[in-house]
């Protein structure tokens, strides 16, 4: 039976530059994806491209990309499937051409576009609401801070890009799985109402969308990773019957352990995961051990996608800035509160919000675990967080950290990077939008 | 020696929005028929009281011995607003697992086992 076989070198912008050269080294693949977009990337590529219509992509691609040329040269099918265009994928196909062209690399690109609901979003408010799923607003109340609306595209126009030829495919935003989707729909022929294939091949893409985190990242059992200095990066073998096996080029490769721990991954019903391409059900599938750092997945079950993509919206939401001090010596953690406190009350105007946290003591979950242990400590890390919608109490609030090296109370020390940087906020707004009213653009780069 | 659900249980958490979930997955069959008992989403809302959810929701994946949990409106903002430090409720998960579970009667059918080929 035929198998094809996917690797994910890149679960975000700003994961590991090595990985993904490496993973399409050792990993003997047919297609390499390599995943750059989060939730709140594309308000930030969108103000880039604002500034420099050239940019607003994710830069890393490139630099990976000149680095697997090498590669790219020793194995002629090896082919790329990436969101790294972000707002800008032509502009991010045109630096990638550049780069192989320089490398004397024929290839095919493809560049997926039509997720920037952008250009039509004031024609599309009048028939489609974009109400937040989370609160239920209409996006009117901030439709003047709006900086990004982008769709989840789906697989069908990856798959398309690769019928065309398409060696490499550039795509703006689309949901993470149909990165592995695309390409198997295209190798195998499935048929688009396939539900079952179409909810295999989305687990599969969904257990190695986040990278490292299949296959030793994050594990719990962490004692038994090993070399963590080359933890593996997740590849699946997906046949045309729609199961597959999951390993890793190095590391402790995958077992049940690391599987079901990414499976419910940012997942809210397990039984319904949506995506534009199939609403998948995660717990129809069975797992078997292949051996110590192979799984296989079967049994997997799905139902018709929904009529909806889902589309992330970006507004502007005011400023923010963080900064730390180390406050050491005995009465550590009431001396690092005193001295927040004191940060705040200096500036003498209130903020929208703060937050005064002592990193040690109580911090990623404020108030579940209270530590009694908290006044033994030697030291303490305090961080002090504003937010407000202008921008000049930010920047003030950002100049009260050095002053506490000489006027805080003793043992402070740590500031050494300088201020805290103060940084636009925006705010995230999910939202729906019928599917007929988005087009998928699929064009060959020539 | 106090037990927790680390001695049972692994797990993983993230986001989503503002919104976390946090699964939770049992180490053996036994381990997940007494987190089905235990471990409700009354309890869970209980744990977190302190971080105001604005409500809980477990799902079950019996497939994979897993609960996930949603917990709705905990992460003060969220991964672009939040003001914690884990913005993005990372290590929800490490958290829930230092619960302490007291001494269950079969606790020994319920440890982590190495797993040979099937």
């Amino acid at each position: 039976m035929k198998t094809i076989r996917i690797g994910n070198g890149c679960g975000f912008w700003g994961d590991s530059v090595d990985a993904p050269i490496r993973l399409a080294d050792r990993g003997k693949l047919n297609y390499l994806t390599l995943e750059y977009l989060a939730e709140l990337t594309m308000s930030i590529l969108g103000l880039q491209k604002q500034r420099d219509p050239k940019a607003g992509f994710a830069g890393d691609f490139l630099d990976v990309l000149e680095r697997l040329t090498p590669i790219l040269k020793q194995q002629a099918n090896l082919k790329i499937i990436t969101n790294a265009g972000g707002m800008n994928p032509h502009g991010c196909a045109q630096r990638a051409k550049e780069i192989l062209d320089k490398a004397r690399l024929k290839k095919r690109i493809a560049v997926v576009s039509g997720d920037d609901l952008m250009p039509k979003l004031d024609a599309m408010l009048a028939t489609q609401p974009f109400t937040n799923l989370d609160t239920g607003e209409k996006l009117e109340s901030v439709r003047p801070r709006v900086v990004s609306a982008n769709a989840y595209l789906g697989a069908k126009p990856i798959a398309d890009a690769l019928a065309q030829g398409a060696d490499i495919v550039i795509t703006g935003r689309v949901a993470d799985a149909s990165l592995t989707v695309g390409p198997a729909m295209h190798e195998f022929g499935w048929r688009w109402d396939d539900w079952d294939r179409l909810c295999a091949a989305s687990v599969a893409g969904h257990l190695i969308e986040c990278g490292a985190q299949a296959c030793g990242g994050l594990w719990c059992n962490w004692r038994d990773v090993g070399d963590w200095s080359d933890i593996g990066y997740p590849y699946v073998d997906l046949a045309d019957d729609g199961t597959f096996t999951i390993s890793s080029d190095a590391g402790p490769g995958v077992n049940r352990e690391t599987l079901v721990e990414q499976l419910l991954y940012e997942v809210g019903d397990p039984a319904r995961y949506l995506t534009p391409d199939v609403v998948a059900d995660f717990t129809s599938i069975a797992l078997d051990v292949v051996d110590k750092r192979t799984m296989r997945v079967r049994g997997a079950k799905g139902v018709a996608a929904t009529s909806t993509y889902k589309v992330s919206i970006a507004y502007r939401d005011g400023f923010m800035a963080s900064g730390t001090l180390v406050l050491a010596g005995a009465d550590a953690v009431e001396k690092a509160k005193i001295a927040g406190e004191a940060l705040l009350k200096r500036i003498g105007h209130p903020f929208d919000r703060s937050n005064i946290e002592c990193l040690g003591a109580d911090a990623c979950a404020p108030g579940v675990q209270p530590g009694a242990h908290a006044a033994r400590l030697a030291e303490i890390v305090l961080r002090v967080s504003a937010h407000d919608r202008d921008k000049s109490k930010v920047e003030r609030f950002a100049k009260e950290f050095a002053p506490l090296v000489t006027s805080g109370p003793p043992g402070v020390t740590g500031y050494t990077s300088g201020r805290p940087n103060v940084r636009e906020v925006f705010a995230y707004w999910p939202a729906l939008i019928e599917k007929d009213a988005v087009e998928a653009n699929v064009e060959i780069c020539s | 020696m106090k037990r927790t659900l680390s001695d049972i249980a692994h797990g993983r958490s993230g986001d989503k929005g503002n919104h976390a979930n946090i699964a939770i997955i049992a180490y053996t069959e036994a381990g997940y028929d007494w987190l089905r008992k235990n471990l409700t989403a009354e309890v869970v809302a209980e744990y977190f009281e302190p971080m105001q959810p604005s409500a809980v929701e477990r799902f079950e994946a019996a497939n994979v011995w897993g609960l996930n949990f949603m917990l709705y409106d905990i992460l003060a903002g969220g991964a672009s607003r939040s003001l914690r430090i884990d913005t993005q409720g990372k290590t929800l998960a490490l958290t829930l697992l230092q619960w302490d579970i007291g001494r269950p009667r079969n606790l020994k059918a319920m440890l982590r086992k190495e797993e040979k080929p099937t």
